[in-house]
């Protein structure tokens, strides 16, 4: 009669104590820190359709939010997560056509992808405050 | 309990022939989210600064109205299989995993459905 063995204990994900930390493995870390945060962001684009919905009251309340300190550092935070999460997209999929894979290349991508979410973020918040944002 | 090894179950049964549907999937919402992200994109910067009133206006217009119900749809489904994999990967406490795993499910219906509706209401003009 075969007894159960017990499981061996391997080591589990995200095998953070076993490889060298590199920027692109910090980038995949943060593409689904990102990614969650959007989750989050969810929250905050319901809310903003479902007041206009409801009506002139609710959404003032929502622009209440809005435009507090905390609305706006969310919503700079949710800006920035999704650009972030958009061009992180890209690098994967760029990665699964099989492209980009060399040493070089992979740093190229990574370094790409947080420089450009950063720049996109500022540029669109400049473009909002150009546009009359309250 | 089974008499048979783990050897002799897996051998012969091959591949599942599925499973890869969620990769699939994760990759074709990513793919429409991004044209749909960037015309939302162009819509908020729109709005901005605009009343109530205009916004409302803005929102019920179909093209606008269209477009918004594809990008919920498309990043409702790829965030609930993007969760999906996280908890998968970082939870290992089976009722903590399967309470996650339910509750990512009710979370991704619940905002796809109440965004849906709110624009369908603000296209409706009710």
């Amino acid at each position: 009669m075969a007894e159960m063995q017990a499981p061996v204990q391997r080591p589990l994900s995200p095998h953070l104590q076993i490889y060298r930390l590199s920027l692109s493995m910090l980038m995949s870390g943060l593409h689904r820190i990102t990614g969650l945060a959007l989750c989050a962001g969810m929250v905050v684009l319901a809310w903003w359709l479902l007041a206009a919905a409801a009506g002139q009251n609710a959404y003032g309340t929502f622009e209440a939010f809005e435009t507090s300190w905390i609305g706006r550092l969310i919503l700079f935070g949710f800006s920035w997560s999704l650009l972030h999460h958009l061009l992180g997209g890209l690098r994967y999929l760029i990665w699964d056509l099989g492209y980009g894979m060399e040493p070089a290349e992979r740093e190229w991508l990574v370094r790409a992808n947080i420089i450009g979410s950063i720049l996109l973020t500022v540029l669109l918040w400049v473009i909002l405050w150009v546009s009359g944002m309250r | 309990m089974t008499m048979r090894t783990p050897l002799r179950r897996v051998l012969g049964l091959g591949s599942a022939k599925t499973g890869t549907e969620e990769f699939w999937l994760q990759r074709m919402t990513a793919i429409a989210a991004i044209p749909l992200t960037l015309a939302g994109l162009v819509l908020v910067i729109s709005l901005t600064g605009r009343s109530y009133p205009a916004v409302r206006q803005i929102l019920a217009s179909p093209l606008v109205a269209v477009l918004m119900i594809l990008f919920v749809l498309a990043t409702t489904v790829h965030m609930k299989i993007g969760v999906q994999i996280v908890i998968e990967d970082y939870v290992y406490e089976k009722t903590q995993k399967f309470t996650l795993l339910m509750l990512n499910v009710f979370f991704a219906w619940a905002i796809g459905l109440a965004c849906v509706f709110a624009i369908l209401k603000i296209s409706f003009g009710v």
